[in-house]
This record gives structure tokens, sequence and C-alpha cells, in this order.
């Protein structure tokens, strides 16, 4: 996985791979190469600019997969102080595909509820692809309560291909789980301040989603069916994902316009796996902002803001 | 499909019987006269005329298999004569995507179904109590929940909220309108927003699952009664059984996602029978008039 680059990524990474061999060189052999390292930044620099400038849907939806993304226990460790994580259902079980837990931004109590997905081979079997079963939403709208009680605004990140399809998850009626998230998130009277940092796949996705203000970053997506399940339906053909993904209008400005989301969140160049440490400073001063915003209203107007951005959306005549 | 003697229903308040003479039975018996037996229950494969099963609510009368039933009939089936007056009736989608093919597939259905989109909404009487009914369509691309669905159905809770009236959905859907992208996603969200302000005023939901409902609608309104009931063999879930079996890559059990399966696992309240339909939810109206009819 440390190698890993998508077909449009391979001009930076062979660029970049030039500058470490090259950084390698000048330190083993005690060269001055400054200039030369300078001007090869600068190369990489602009052919990132211009990859990254006209990115397709579709190369978004790989990115918001791309192994090297950053997860949400990434942001969590960057953005905020003393996170305790708070688990299980108090029903069924612990879902390690959705974390959950109080943790403080810039010393303010808030609780996290967000998608997890693994870094390595072990991890995304126990996180289960951030797929989660109904127990995931259950304990999320468990500390959801918890959190109304405790009066902190609730900060949801959202990364997950959708709820996990399975016998289990029919069983214990996972559809039932997030329809309830759905109706009850209306209810509470903190802010709810909900981010698609990656993957954004249908009632999975929405299940910890209405929030007064909701935001995508620039390389994520949000979907009612995934490219390729859409392909499947429509053109009977599950490899004809990038015209669907093109089709359903899934990235940001789209959804943007649509008031699907409200804002849009910008990834440094080259997208949010180049530089974590920089994707969440980018992603906490978005937080910081709509938090704010959300502060001058009342209990009650928070009630009802959420209720009218939700009301509006639609397209019909 | 012209089950009540009539191709289609320009008029929704249409019946011949008056009020009181309207049930199940008769109903039925104004429905056999024009049809040609074509097709076949869809419950065993064609050994019964259609007009038999349509004569019989949709039950064949042979495997007890509930076929499908449009809006128009649900309603008449659930309601007073005379008594319904729909909302929003000429609401229509705009394919504010521009999703190739989905102009020409929204027509063919305004065309083949006599509806604007995939589900009727309105007010009616079940014997004398007034309330709220939406009931889903699912020749109109299968039911699918796109703006349309979604507005009207917000609208029509909002109506039964300010109303003081229960509210009962008859759900069939195969999920999420894909052809409205994410804006069918937030439908999910609108919908359930607005059964929350109609639950915070104390007034009751009532969901009839029929065959089938599955995706964002199992995930959103359908999944939100205070009363979950559903019709025998419905199939009811979020994930389509085909994508599971490939996910899992193994076997799914035989009753997997029926109506019975999810009454055991605690998700339904009953399974009613389609011909003691429109007795037990009337009765189950009573139950929420505290005061009336005490003491006898």
């Amino acid at each position: 996985m440390e190698n890993f680059s998508l077909e449009f990524e391979r001009p930076v990474r062979e660029l970049q791979d030039k500058l470490d061999k090259m950084q390698i060189f000048a330190r083993e052999h005690n060269v001055d190469m400054t200039r030369q390292l300078d001007e090869l930044e600068k190369e990489i620099e602009t052919t990132a600019r211009d990859t990254f400038a006209n990115l397709t849907p579709w190369q978004r939806v790989q990115l918001a997969r791309h192994p090297k993304r950053p997860y949400s226990l990434d942001y969590i460790e960057r953005i905020f102080t003393d996170f305790l994580e708070l688990k299980g259902d108090r029903c069924f079980g612990d879902d390690a595909a959705i974390v959950g837990g109080f943790a403080k931004l810039d010393g303010r109590p808030v609780m996290i509820i967000a998608h997890q997905k693994g870094r390595d081979l072990k991890e995304r079997n126990r996180r289960n692809f951030g797929m989660a079963h109904p127990e995931g939403y259950r304990k999320a709208l468990r500390l959801m309560q918890v959190a109304e009680k405790a009066g902190a605004p609730i900060i949801t990140f959202i990364d997950t291909p959708g709820a996990y399809p399975g016998i289990a998850s029919e069983e214990r009626h996972v559809g039932e789980a997030i329809a309830v998230n759905l109706r009850e998130m209306f209810n509470f009277t903190v802010p709810i301040i909900c981010t698609v940092i990656g993957e954004g796949g249908s009632g999975g996705a929405l299940g910890i989603g209405v929030g007064n203000a909701v935001m995508i970053m620039e390389n994520a997506y949000y979907s009612v069916i995934s490219p390729e399940g859409c392909a499947g339906i429509i053109w009977k053909d599950g490899t004809k994902a990038a015209k669907a993904a093109e089709a359903m209008k899934i990235t940001g400005p789209d959804l943007l316009e649509m008031k699907i989301v409200d804002e849009v969140i910008a990834e440094p160049v080259g997208g949010a796996h180049r530089d974590h440490d920089k994707t969440a400073v980018l992603l906490k001063n978005a937080l910081l902002r709509q938090l704010a915003n959300l502060d001058d209203l009342s209990p009650e107007g928070l009630v009802n803001h959420r209720y009218e951005r939700f009301r509006v959306i639609g397209a019909y005549a | 499909m012209p089950l009540f003697g009539r191709p289609k229903f320009a008029s929704v308040t249409y019946i011949k019987k008056p009020s009181n003479l309207a049930g199940p039975t008769d109903i039925a018996a104004e429905t056999v006269s024009k049809e040609k037996p074509k097709d076949t229950c869809k419950g065993c494969n064609g050994s019964t005329p259609q007009h038999e099963v349509t004569a019989n609510l949709g039950i064949c009368p042979k495997c007890e298999y509930h076929n499908p039933m449009t809006a128009m009939q649900r309603i008449t089936l659930l309601s007073d004569a005379n008594s319904f007056r729909e909302l929003d009736s000429n609401m229509k989608s705009v394919n504010r995507l521009g999703f190739e093919g989905y102009d020409r597939t929204y027509l063919e259905k305004v065309k083949s179904t006599g509806h604007n989109d995939a589900i009727v909404t309105g007010l009616c009487k079940l014997d004398g109590q007034e309330y709220a009914i939406g009931v889903m369509d699912f020749r109109f691309m299968g039911a699918s929940m796109g703006s349309v669905v979604g507005e009207k159905l917000t609208r029509l809770t909002e109506a039964a909220t300010s109303r003081n009236l229960p509210l009962l959905i008859v759900t069939a859907s195969g999920g999420a309108r894909m052809q409205e992208g994410c804006l069918s996603l937030m439908q999910m969200a609108k919908t359930s927003g607005a059964l929350a302000r109609h639950s915070l005023a104390g007034l009751p939901v009532f969901i009839l699952l029929t065959n089938p409902t599955y995706g964002g609608v199992t995930a959103s309104f359908a999944s939100l009664g205070d009363i979950i009931l559903a019709e025998p063999k419905a199939l009811i879930g979020f994930a389509g059984a085909r994508v599971i079996q490939t996910t899992i890559k193994a076997e799914l059990p035989p009753d997997f996602q029926t109506a019975e399966f999810l009454e055991k696992r605690g998700l339904v309240d009953r399974i009613i029978h389609r011909k003691g339909l429109r007795r037990e939810l009337s009765l189950l109206f009573s139950y929420f008039k505290p005061g009336i009819d005490a003491r006898s």
C-alpha cells in the first residue's frame, strides 16, 4: 500500500520518487543540490495542480476511496483533544465501523460520531470496511442522546460505502436503525454538523447525516447508490461506473447547487492523502466556522433550522 | 389494469356503492365483468386466470398469494365511499440532473398509470374516522422515491399534523430513485423529519408494508410506524437479496426478508390478510380515540 497510486496520480508520483531519490543522494554524498531540489518541487506542484484542476467525478470517487486517504480517527487525533471513545448500543454489541465519543474542539466539549475504515487488512476486517451493522447506527443514536443531555454539539464524519448488506444486518433491521436515526436527529436541540470526508454511500451515510450544516470534502462523494451499482441497474453494465458518477452529480459543486451540502472543503493540491495534517487544519477551520454560525441559534431555533434545511430539498413542479 | 371496470382513474372519488356497503367483498363483486383471462397469479405461476385473482382483491383463490394492487384500488379498499380527497395530484417530477432516459421513462409511466408519480396521497375516512393516507404504486418506476414522492409524503404528513389526524402509509418500493441522485436520498431525511413532528404532536402512524418494500423507503418512513403491519409473504428489506448474496457469497435462508421472517424477528407487529385489512385498520384507529365508546 505504501506504493499505491491511482492511474492519474502517476506523473506526480514519479516526480515525487525522483525527488526522494535526489534528497537521499544529496544527503549521502553531502552535495548541495538545493537548486535542483527546489526546481523539482516546483515541478511536482505544477504537475499536481494541472492534474487535479479538472478531475472527473469518477476520479474523485477513486480519491475518496484512496487507501492512504485520512480516515475519521486521523482527523480526530489532529483536530480534537481528550477524545474519549464510548462504545456499544446497549442491545447487541459494539460496531467498530462507527466510532463515537466525547472530545474537545479548541477546549469546547463535542460529541463525535464517525464511520471508521481500517488501514491494514486486519483492521479493515475489524471495521468491516466502514460498513456498519444496525448496532453501529443504534450506538450512534445513543451517543447523540448523551450529547443532547450534555448540551454538546454533535459532529459527524461520514465515510462509508454503505450500510452492510448482509443477513445479520437484515435480521436486526438495519433499515429501521437508520430510519429511527433520521427521525430522531431532527429532534435534538444541540447543533449538528456533518461532514462527508470520503465516501458518502447512500442510507448508510445519511444515517448519521441529518445536520444543521452538511459539508463535503473536495475529493469526496455523496450518492444515493454507488456508481457501480447505478451502472449495473440502469445500463446493465457495472463497468460504466464513470458514466454513472458523472450522471448522478455526486461531488461537491453539484451538491452545493442542489443545497444538499452547505460547504465544500478544499483539499491540499494532490488530495487529502498527500497531506493529512494540512487537510485536518482545513477541516477544523470549517467546523469552527460552521459551529460559530450555529451558536447564534436557540435550541428551538436549531431544531427549526434543521427541519427547514432538509424541507426545501427536492426538484418538482 | 381495469380492475374496477375502468381503465384509468381520472376521478379519485369514483365509487359505485354507497359508503355503508362498500366493504371489501362489495368492491370485489363489481370487478369481475369485462376482464379477459390473460395474466395469471404471480404466486403460483400461471395457474389462475387474472379475473379470478382480481375478483378476490388480488388474492389468488388457489395459493392465497397477495398480488399487487394499484394505489387507487388500495384507497378504495381502505376508505368510505366518496370520502377520499386527493392532495397534490398534479405535482410532477423534474429531471434536475438531466439524467439520460429519465424523461422518457417518466412520461411512459405517467401515461400507463394515469398518475404523475409513484404515490397517491390524500385525506379520507374509514368507518367515519378521518385520516391521512399515502399509497405507493409499484407500477410507477418500481415506486422509487424521488422528489415528488418525498414532497407529497412530507406535505401529507404536515397536513395530518396540523389537522390532528392519524397517518397511514402503504409502502411498496424498490428504494430511492437513482435518476434523481442525491436529491432522492434527501427525501428519506425530509419525510422522516415530517414524521418526527407528527409523532411529537402525539399522533399515530400506521405503516402497511406490501410486496416489495426496499432500500431508502425501508430505511426511512416505512420503518417509522407506531404500528407496522405487513401483507403475507411480502418481501421487505434494506439491501436486495441479490446484493446480499453477491456480498456474502452464501445461501440465504428460504424465508429471508419475508413478512413472516420479519415478524419473527420483531420488526412487524402483525401480518394481515387483505380480506381482513379494512376491519383491522378500523379497529386499530379506534384504539387511538380515548373516551369514545369507553363503556360499551
